[in-house]
């Protein structure tokens, strides 16, 4: 059980137009791993995550969730998969409880045990003042934690995020890391985090793919690229050194 | 249906609902009263002729009857229904997230168009029963059976007619990406149908069939030629469709769709001597053509919005 693989795409290829946004993407990631979906902004990462979750529909290529296709089974993914899409929206003028029920809801899950889940999560958050305030006249981090308690109301398998950190405070990008981090220990959720905030990613990922424009240019652990790019006895690098080198190489 | 209920909430508690509603119960108000009170002076002295109650509703009055009024500005309801519906979700961020739910993507789409179906449906019932209560109290006539119904096939017809204007504003708000845009282009039809088709339709039939107006005699047949062109014309508006059909339904006195009825001034007389109104089933009979075609523009509209939301992509940058 321990290696089952969850998130598995082969040859996925996405076209809009003349214009290629994923060119043949092999990839697999393992359960109860975070894997860190890294690369500069326009590179596919986003268009991987749609078609990832069936949103949208690949040119050609094969994709497995959860031994799924979201092509042709999209219901079944969307059960036990999460997405917290990047700079999500919410209802403006409904209040933070209102948000949450509406989206649990959606996934047929009975309101008694959605009241008490909802309460948890706004706690786990640290929203639970909040919580009877609209949603327009919330902050940014705010906003954010709150899309990680709607995105883990329904028990997800795997939480698929694009961008999570993306215009959070140091403080704010710290406690969202360390959630991701205990999340993915503790409930065993698989975690797929797209970002270009590089530093940032190093603190948690088990593995990192490096994504430029449209190609999976690196897959692996942090260490092993840093080896292979930088040599066997690098120490004190960061994750930005070995990005630039496959940079440079694109 | 979780989203039927959420747009629902939604309209209800929008202040831009509040507001159509009050002005369409607010002009009701004024026109029942009016034309009550002037059906109420005519009644003084007299048998109590038959259908009278639905001429709260025909009656033109000082201004315009209710019926005009709806014909008119009942689209704007179906409209400031659905003008945002989706390109609201889009520019807020949460078309994405709405469809990562597990929910079907046409569930989207049809929440919408049903929960505006359900609330036209709900201001069209109060909103007539809101005028029978007042027409009852001014007129002291109770409507009979038949008048009931002929209400009730109105209501239909009129939840059809404003159904189909919520279709072309959530079509356009599925095509454009901007709340504005959507809104305005809805408007823009709006007053292509409900202004221009009309005036189109005269200045057709002119240039076609001419009539001049310094001649005593006028042929007939160029006549006939004349209003046969501005009527085809015309139809082509869903507000002439409907304000036909409605006009039937409601006034039993109607025996044809038609404007110009051409008859010598004995055959008139006569005709409106032993004139008596028309059966219910024969008047749905008239309007059945009518009926269709708006179901039917109806459909194809929600059909198209339909067909392109299932296969835009959820971004195209």
């Amino acid at each position: 059980m321990e290696n089952q693989i969850v998130i598995e795409a082969e040859g996925l290829t996405k076209k809009y137009g003349s214009q290629t946004a994923v060119n043949r993407l092999n990839l697999q990631v393992q359960e109860g791993e975070v894997f860190g979906f890294l690369g500069p902004n326009g590179a596919g990462k986003t268009t991987t995550l749609l078609m990832f979750l069936g949103l949208t529909e690949p040119t050609s290529g094969k994709v497995k969730i959860l031994g799924f296709d979201p092509a042709r089974e999209p219901f079944r993914i969307k059960e036990k998969v999460s997405f917290l899409p990047e700079n999500v929206g919410f209802y403006e003028d409904m209040d933070a409880k209102e948000n949450l029920r509406f989206i649990a809801r959606l996934n047929r899950i009975p309101d008694r045990i959605s009241e008490k889940r909802i309460e948890q999560w706004l706690e786990l958050v640290g929203l639970s003042k909040e919580a009877g305030k609209k949603v327009g006249t919330y902050s940014k981090g705010m906003r954010q934690r709150l899309g990680i308690a709607e995105v883990m109301l329904k028990e997800p398998k795997i939480i698929f995020l694009d961008e999570p950190t993306i215009g959070l405070d140091p403080d704010g990008t710290n406690w969202m890391l360390d959630l991701i981090h205990s999340l993915s220990r503790e409930k065993k959720i698989t975690t797929f985090l797209s970002s270009h905030l590089l530093d940032q990613v190093q603190r948690i990922c088990d593995r990192v793919g490096i994504m430029i424009k449209g190609n999976l240019v690196a897959v692996g652990p942090i260490e092993e690229l840093a080896k292979k790019k930088l040599g066997v006895d690098a120490k004190d690098y960061t994750l930005e050194e070995i990005y630039m080198t496959y940079f440079k190489e694109a | 249906m979780t989203i039927i209920r959420k747009e629902m909430e939604d309209h209800f508690s929008s202040t831009r609902f509040l507001l159509i509603s009050a002005l369409i119960v607010m002009v009701g108000v004024i026109i029942t009263s009016m034309v009550g009170m002037g059906i109420q002076e005519e009644l003084k002295g007299m048998a109590k002729p038959t259908l009278v109650f639905l001429l709260l509703f025909t009656a033109t009055g000082k201004l315009f009857s209710f019926v005009q009024f709806i014909g008119f500005f009942g689209p704007l309801i179906g409209i400031f229904l659905g003008f945002d519906s989706i390109n609201r979700e889009r520019v807020s961020r949460t078309l994405t997230k709405l469809l990562s739910q597990p929910i079907y993507r046409d569930s989207v789409i049809n929440g919408k168009f049903f929960s505006g179906v359900i609330i036209i449906a709900i201001v069209l019932v109060a909103i007539v029963l809101l005028i029978s209560g007042l027409g009852i109290r001014l007129i002291g006539v109770v409507p009979g059976v038949e008048e009931v119904w002929r209400l009730i096939i109105y209501v239909l017809i009129s939840l059809l007619y404003i159904s189909f204007w919520l279709g072309v504003a959530i079509l356009f708000s599925v095509i454009f990406r901007s709340t504005a845009t959507s809104a305005l282009a809805s408007l823009a039809l709006w007053i292509f149908f409900s202004f221009f088709v009309g005036l189109g339709a005269g200045f057709l039939a002119d240039a076609i069939a001419p009539i001049s107006q310094s001649q005593t005699y006028i042929d007939p047949e160029v006549l006939i030629k004349h209003e046969r062109i501005q009527r085809v014309v015309s139809l082509f508006s869903p507000m002439t469709l409907y304000s036909e059909a409605t006009n039937t339904i409601l006034d039993p006195m109607r025996k044809t769709t038609r404007g110009l009825i051409l008859m010598g001034p004995l055959e008139r007389l006569s005709i409106s001597r032993f004139q008596n109104p028309l059966p219910l089933e024969e008047s749905i009979l008239i309007v059945i053509p009518h009926l269709l075609s708006i179901v039917a523009i109806t459909f194809l509209c929600f059909g198209i919005c339909y067909l392109i939301f299932m296969r835009q992509e959820i971004r195209t940058i």
